[in-house]
């Protein structure tokens, strides 16, 4: 860090020695003579060449580092896919890589090789050539072709992942509030209980209308566990301000919204132990971010994610116990039948 | 026709005597000349970007050097920074947000197309001034207030609005989610009001003046690149700030009025608040109709006087003209159907983003268009590198590398995993902020002589533009890499996650880059003040152009030109014609007098030409003897 300041120390220092030398020669060169200085003199000093040649180093040492650091760094930038769509979006993400990187590199090969070629000569002059039709319908009609596959091929992948969840997915409810995630479980009916926002109070954190039978057996969970290779059905809400639920390693990004309940579903492919293995980094563990601005602690939302094979998903699942279970004043005020049901439950969870 | 516009051109030829007894306050405050007014935008946008800049040197050192005591800065700070000498969270929001502001709306539009678009519109097209002189200096007035609305929320007790440029509400309409949604966001609010009221009576006029008061024989087949991309602009901006206006209209009756158009089931700081039935997401499709089209405002103009300097110091006409106006009008149009790419992951449904992916990436074709176009116009010229010159071909460059990433964020399934990354911040960055500011840098350093009657110094200029452009990229290319490996924007710090746990020395690289990159910038600010004053004279037409501007005296007066405003005959393009002694032929030379170098097409118009000319004579006869 250290080194860096005084680097750049070191650079300011020579731009203000620089500048009041210039100031100097501008000074002089005022009193000596009003000879204007225009494009007649600027084609003919060495400015023009040394401009075209670095135009020229500009592009070999800008290519060579995007390619260097590019490889160099791969496994760094590049977050393991977890997800069955985190290999379709990934795919495609590195096809447009490589159809944008070509055009990338030929379109500034040109760029900064005609700025080298054609520098000003004195003895040519420049072609005099307006249009060609020709060639302008065929760089309307290419890039148009190229887009069309990128685009198709984006569809179809944004349509699988958009469409309905399959009716075997496991639903968790994710909600987001300023500055942390709880997350909500629907219990063996698979059936979240309603919500209503005005029913939010120190004990009833997420507004759960307890009346509405499906929410008898509804659980929370401080992480997040889901099975590897299961369809997961994520119902995201808020409580405040916008949220965006962001889960890097999934490849999942969903808006948390107040008002309007959002959802994503995805399969997770590879289990945590399994990622430990893979990354070599016994700590590991999948994180969900925040992605939309909300507020001061916006960057500490966190929720751990953590994929556990079917089989210990059951045993997990079967060993939580439903919100009513933990604090029973929950249910004092429901009418008597309800009330009946929700002993039952709190009776075999005891 | 003709008839018309000579009778008429004389008569504001005789009110131009009466023009020379301006004093300072008509001349320099509140004047109605359209190249002062011009000249007002130039600088209180200068005065931005600084502002602007300096805002992100303090958020990328709490980015780049987390650990870093910023107790130095208490001076300037105060509060914001707390007792152990880091910087506060919220402030860091805020610094975002007015950075955000201050560059695309103040810096961006008002700085660019503010100052071109009123210095040259009358200048290139022939005209007296703007059709409505008062009207655009009440376009720069609201301005200023605006600017000094915005300016006095940095200094409020709470802090200015910090709930991201993009103001979503609910955050920014409730102030217990973030302190600048109080006051600060108010006079965020009212402050744009008055922006864009500025901006709309600015666009009216560019539109008017375009339409009706070109000179002779100035089609819209023969207008400047520069003056379509004005007009396009306008066009777009008076289409869209509108809308933005009614968004922020109804924000204000969300915050203050109680009504829910925004917001609905919140329940913030212990209480359950009464809004229901609104739709944060409504906001949104709101604010996108104009924060997409803005970005084209912002680009259209620098692409417009990036066409103009290329061709003029390629010593080549602009290749293919038309193209270059068909495809301008075809984003000019798409740029308004494209505005939900913003909002693919913002729970709306999955089907509209199906149709803005297909919509997105259209526009990308005429992008490609200009593109291919500017470098054609490079091939075989016989290029003069002007400062004008290399801020042009440094925007080609970086329209392509920041519109080539677009193609992946326009593209649904895989803007899954970028939106909202840094990845997003170096695209944007590059093609619009970048470039945008390359083309006002360009138009600068090209019409300055204009402007001031003096040169500015090539060498500066030389070093600004090497290190503004190597400095650009190595801030934002890394970006790139740090937004694919998942780190979110508008992080105060990223320590709290394993994944975005690397590239701290990355982080501190960019930043380091953007110190010095900023640092350059006063190279600039020197060479552009002391040149106002002791630059060389500049003599009539220092780049051997084409265009009208350079036809007026060297300080033009408010009118432009002492006499009768020149015709024209020809295109704007016509550099290294073959035939032509010279590598250029202005547009007020007739065809008729350079029968050595006209086209076959063209030699058919000359008669033509002649007849006209002649009819005139007999006009100006006919006056002189009444």
């Amino acid at each position: 860090m250290y080194g860096f300041l005084i680097a750049l120390g070191l650079l300011l220092l020579v731009s203000i020695i620089w500048m009041v030398y210039r100031l100097q020669t501008l000074v002089s060169v005022m009193k000596e003579s009003e000879k204007s200085k225009t494009q007649a003199t600027i084609k003919n000093s060495g400015s023009n060449k040394v401009n075209a040649v670095l135009f020229l180093v500009f592009l070999l040492a800008a290519g060579f580092l995007f390619f260097w650091y590019s490889f160099k760094e791969f496994d760094n930038y590049q977050l393991p896919i977890a997800s069955e769509h985190g290999a379709v979006t990934d795919n495609l993400f590195w096809i447009t890589t490589a159809v944008t990187g070509v055009i990338f590199i030929l379109t500034h090969i040109l760029l900064f090789w005609f700025s080298y070629r054609y520098q000003y000569q004195e003895d040519k002059r420049a072609a005099y050539y307006p249009d060609n039709n020709k060639l302008e319908i065929i760089w309307t009609l290419v890039p148009a072709l190229v887009l069309t596959v990128l685009v198709i091929s984006g569809w179809r992948a944004w349509k699988d992942i958009t469409a309905p969840a399959p009716e075997n997915a496991h639903v968790v409810e994710i909600l987001g509030y300023q500055f942390a995630w709880e997350a909500r479980y629907a219990g063996k009916d698979n059936q979240l209980g309603a919500f209503d926002y005005r029913l939010i109070n120190a004990t009833n954190s997420r507004g759960i209308d307890f009346t509405d039978a499906n929410s008898l057996d509804d659980f929370e969970a401080n992480k997040i566990v889901i099975p590897v290779g299961e369809p997961v059905l994520f119902k995201i809400r808020a409580r405040d301000v916008l949220h965006s639920v962001f889960a890097p390693h999934m490849r999942l990004k969903m808006d948390a919204v107040p008002g309007m309940p959002t959802r994503f579903w995805f399969v997770p492919t590879k289990t945590t132990a399994e990622m430990r293995d893979e990354t070599g980094n016994p700590e590991f563990e999948y994180e969900i971010a925040c992605t939309e601005v909300c507020g001061r602690g916006h960057f500490s939302m966190k929720k751990i994610i953590e994929v556990v094979s079917p089989a210990e998903y059951q045993k997990w699942f079967a060993e939580q116990t439903p919100f009513i279970v933990q604090n029973p004043d929950l249910i004092a005020d429901l009418p008597a039948d309800l009330k009946e049901v929700a002993e039952i439950i709190i009776k075999e969870n005891k | 026709m003709a008839v018309v516009n000579t009778s008429t051109q004389g008569a504001h030829a005789h009110e131009v005597h009466d023009e020379h007894h301006d004093n300072f306050i008509t001349k320099y405050i509140f004047t109605t000349d359209h190249k002062m007014i011009g000249k007002q935008f130039l600088v209180t946008g200068i005065f931005w970007a600084l502002i602007g800049g300096f805002l992100s040197i303090l958020f990328r050192l709490q980015l780049g050097f987390p650990e870093m005591d910023m107790s130095f800065l208490r001076p300037l700070l105060g509060g914001w920074i707390d007792e152990t000498g880091s910087l506060d969270q919220n402030f860091y929001l805020a610094l975002v947000t007015m950075h955000g502001t201050i560059m695309v709306f103040f810096v961006l539009t008002a700085g660019l197309s503010g100052t071109f678009s009123n210095y040259l519109i009358p200048l290139q097209i022939g005209a007296r001034d703007m059709a409505s002189g008062f009207m655009n200096m009440l376009s720069y007035w609201f301005f200023f207030l605006s600017g000094v609305i915005m300016f006095s929320s940095l200094f409020l007790a709470t802090g200015p609005a910090g709930g991201g440029w993009v103001i979503y509400p609910p955050l920014s309409a409730l102030e217990q989610a973030i302190p600048g949604s109080g006051m600060g966001m108010t006079l965020w609010l009212i402050a744009m009001v008055f922006f864009i009221a500025s901006t709309l009576m600015g666009g009216i006029n560019y539109i008017t003046t375009v339409i009706n008061l070109r000179t002779k024989g100035m089609t819209f087949a023969r207008l400047p690149l520069t003056i379509w991309s004005f007009f396009l602009t306008a066009v777009i901006g008076l289409l869209s700030f509108p809308v933005l206006f009614a968004a922020a209209l109804l924000l204000v009756f969300d915050r203050s009025f109680g009504t829910s158009f925004y917001l609905a089931d919140i329940y913030i700081g212990g209480e359950a608040l009464p809004h229901t039935g609104g739709s944060p997401v409504l906001f949104q499709h709101l604010f996108w109709f104009l924060g997409h089209p803005e970005v084209y405002i912002v680009l259209l103009p620098a692409l417009g006087i990036t066409s103009e300097v290329i061709a003029t110091n390629s010593r080549k006409p602009i290749f293919g003209y038309k193209a270059m106006i068909i495809s301008m009008l075809g984003i000019t149009i798409l740029s308004f159907v494209v505005w939900a790419h913003h909002m693919f992951v913002s729970g709306m449904n999955p089907f509209l983003g199906s149709i803005f992916m297909f919509l997105t990436l259209i526009i990308a074709v005429p992008s490609a268009v200009k593109v291919f176009n500017y470098l054609t116009t490079l091939w075989r010229g016989n290029l003069i590198f002007t400062p004008a010159m290399l801020f042009a071909i440094g925007l080609v460059s970086f329209f392509i590398s920041g519109g080539l990433t677009g193609i992946f964020l326009g593209n649904s399934a895989i803007d899954i995993q970028l939106h909202d990354t840094y990845f997003v911040v170096a695209h944007f960055h590059l093609v619009m902020g970048s470039a945008s500011f390359f083309g006002l840098m360009c138009g600068v350093y090209h019409w300055f002589p204009k402007m001031f009657g003096r040169m500015m110094d090539n060498k500066l200029g030389y070093v600004h533009f090497w290190l503004t452009f190597v400095g650009v990229y190595l801030v934002f290319f890394p970006m790139h890499y740090i937004g694919i490996a998942g780190f979110p924007r508008r992080y105060y710090s990223w320590t709290n996650f394993d994944f975005a746990s690397g590239y701290a020395d990355l982080n501190m690289f960019v930043s380091v880059a953007a110190i010095i990159t900023f640092t350059g910038q006063f190279i600039f600010l020197f060479n552009f003040f002391y040149s106002m004053y002791k630059g060389r004279v500049a003599p009539l037409n220092p780049w051997r152009s084409n265009t009208l501007e350079w036809t007026t005296p060297l300080h033009p007066g408010h009118g432009n030109w002492p006499g009768e405003i020149p015709a024209v005959y020809r295109w704007p393009y016509d550099y290294s014609k073959p035939g032509s002694k010279e590598d250029f032929i202005p547009q007020t030379v007739p065809l008729s007098s350079t029968p050595e170098s006209n086209l076959p097409h063209e030699e058919e118009m000359v008669s033509l030409e002649k007849a006209i000319m002649a009819e005139e004579g007999q006009v100006l006869v006919a006056n002189e003897a009444k």
